[in-house]
């Protein structure tokens, strides 16, 4: 052979991360390439945002206390919303993976397999990032007010950061046990759409019956959106902080070594 | 690294899923620098095998070394020599085929400087290099194929596994892909090839292995196989039956089958060469026109015939 092949010699767990910088750059470049969902991460935060403002702002305006607007109050649900939804990519990214070959041909690498989920995870983080950034600046268009200084901004983007993990990695379980891509997309649609709707996401729990009140209000969502809310109408974050923070890790330590040993279970037989 | 005369070598291989007996007892060995076909038809156990032989598997009882690396204790010492083409073609359609390349080279451990020359290599030997930066999904079947083929490569990998790797192609990029082939046997490389054509295991091949039902049933060169299987068949077609008659009484006993309907006279030959050069001498002394010729191979359906006495086993579906 022609070129005189040059290999790397450097320690194993530098290489095993340099394979998951590897994932991250393949998954990236799928974000950039695959247009009708890169239109769908900007234009769906913004239509629900519209839909969502105009269609129950009045109606909901009167349940709020009355320095605060429907839009500023939605703003945090929706961004939640959002990134919940987003994070969904995961699953569709590693069922996708797992139907075609391409995971046996990282299998036969001398790679770490886990490169491949980090991949999906991480490059999920940057969509949603852009999401959220698009959202708000529509939302500033619209009428968006916020009262969140800059620590408080970067505590609520440290918030979502974690919980766009903690849901990606649920995700890529969803990804490794569904079927087909179809499943994939009626699992999560079932998963996250109640969660995120049986939250005070878009409403306050006042008007909920008792029952779906008491689920709401100790849900893991729901504190990552009082905890966001709280930031930026900048009123009391309460618990709601610390419970976000808490749950959202606690996601991550059991769905993360989960979700790695289901891939390789499924990927070995 | 061990350098045994033997690269790849699988003992008593055997796999079941739940009480389904895949393979029954698989025992095969790949001589360095030499090329094995794995012959058989759908649902054999060719997959089952390739996919155990490159660590993607695991298995019941037996045992596995590449290169001297036990496939369950050192997986990660086998991936590193070994290059895989699945029967699909494992490659990212989002990326472009040079993204492909680069990145896979990267993964097997490449510095960013060898991948991107060694992609750029292969471009140029696959013919690629007009497509290398449009993303794969624009690819055709054979572009797809040959990209599949380069990826396994990058790393110039001393152990190649080739599973059906023209399987659905068309006949002009099945002859591409099998002078990529001779080429990379020519330089060295370790093969193991698994087809459903007895056709390509006879271009290709040094050794071809039998095996149907999870087991190993004929093992032999080429020749070796076609002489236990079965025999070249010259049919003959005649203008009009008068000739076919007068050709049928000149060649006797040589003659196994013969058509009025259809004018033509079938002839078994030994040895291609002489055989028909023979039988067509005999003819044209007695001024007996041909029409037309054409010379038969045994085919699969000849060797399973031959083999388990039995017709080629029916479509079992997808082997995985």
């Amino acid at each position: 052979m022609a070129t005189q092949l040059v290999f790397e010699t450097r320690p194993k767990a530098i290489l095993a991360l340099s394979d998951s910088f590897i994932m991250i750059k393949r998954s990236g470049r799928h974000i950039i390439r695959n247009r009708d969902q890169l239109l769908g991460a900007f234009f769906q935060p913004i239509m629900f945002l519209v839909l969502f403002a105009s269609v129950f702002g009045g109606a909901i305006a009167k349940a709020l206390p009355h320095d605060v607007t429907y839009l500023n109050f939605l703003m945090a649900g929706i961004i939640v919303q959002t990134a919940a939804f987003g994070s969904t990519t995961t699953a569709i990214a590693v069922c996708n993976d797992l139907q075609k070959g391409i995971v046996d041909r990282f299998r036969s690498l001398p790679m770490s397999n886990i490169a491949v989920l980090n991949g999906h995870v991480i490059s999920d983080l940057f969509r949603n990032s852009i999401s959220t950034l698009v959202m708000l600046l529509a939302g500033l268009v619209i009428g968006f007010r916020p009262h969140a200084s800059a620590t408080d901004w970067l505590l609520i983007a440290g918030i979502l950061f974690l919980f766009t993990l903690a849901f990606s990695w649920l995700s890529a379980i969803v990804g490794v046990l569904a079927k087909s891509v179809e499943g994939v997309q009626w699992l999560t649609f079932v998963l996250v759409f109640p969660l995120t709707f049986a939250s005070t996401a878009f409403v306050p729990a006042e008007g909920m019956n008792r029952v779906l009140r008491a689920f709401a209000v100790n849900q893991p969502i729901t504190h990552v959106v009082e905890a966001v809310r709280a930031l930026i109408l900048g009123t009391p974050i309460g618990n709601h902080g610390w419970l976000a923070i808490s749950w959202c890790i606690g996601v991550l330590i059991v769905a993360m070594p989960l979700a790695s040993w289901l891939f390789r279970r499924k990927t070995s037989n | 690294m061990a350098q045994g005369k033997y690269v790849v070598e699988a003992k008593d291989l055997k796999k079941s899923y739940g009480s389904n007996e895949v393979l029954k007892g698989i025992n095969l060995r790949v001589e360095r620098g030499t090329m094995l076909a794995l012959l058989g038809p759908n649902g054999a156990g060719k997959t089952t095998t390739v996919r155990i032989l490159s660590t993607l598997l695991g298995f019941d009882s037996g045992t596995v070394k590449v290169e001297g690396y036990d496939v369950t204790t050192e997986p990660d010492k086998v991936r590193g020599v070994i290059g895989l083409t699945g029967q699909s073609a494992a490659i990212d359609e989002l990326l472009t085929g040079r993204e492909n390349l680069v990145m896979m080279g990267r993964l097997y451990r490449l510095t960013s400087a060898s991948a991107k020359a060694r992609a750029q290599e292969l471009l140029e030997e696959f013919s690629l290099l007009d497509a290398a930066d449009r993303p794969a999904k624009t690819y055709s079947g054979g572009m797809r194929r040959r990209l599949d083929l380069a990826v396994s490569l990058i790393a110039t990998p001393p152990v190649i596994f080739l599973d059906e790797p023209t399987t659905g192609l068309d006949p002009r990029s099945r002859l591409a892909m099998w002078s990529i082939i001779k080429e990379l046997m020519a330089a060295g490389t370790t093969i193991l090839l698994t087809t459903q054509y007895l056709e390509e295991a006879d271009q290709l091949a040094d050794r071809i292995v039998v095996i149907d039902g999870g087991k190993v049933i004929a093992e032999g060169t080429a020749t070796e196989l076609k002489a236990k299987v079965g025999k070249d068949r010259l049919e003959l077609t005649f203008t009009d039956t008068q000739t076919l008659g007068r050709a049928v009484a000149l060649l006797g006993k040589k003659i196994i089958d013969s058509d009025e309907k259809e004018n033509t006279a079938t002839v078994v030959i030994k040895d291609t060469n002489s055989d028909v050069k023979e039988t067509l001498i005999h003819l044209s002394k007695e001024k007996i026109a041909i029409q037309s010729m054409a010379i038969h191979k045994p085919t699969l359906d000849d060797v399973f015939l031959s083999l388990t006495g039995k017709q080629k086993t029916v479509e079992t579906g997808d082997e995985k």
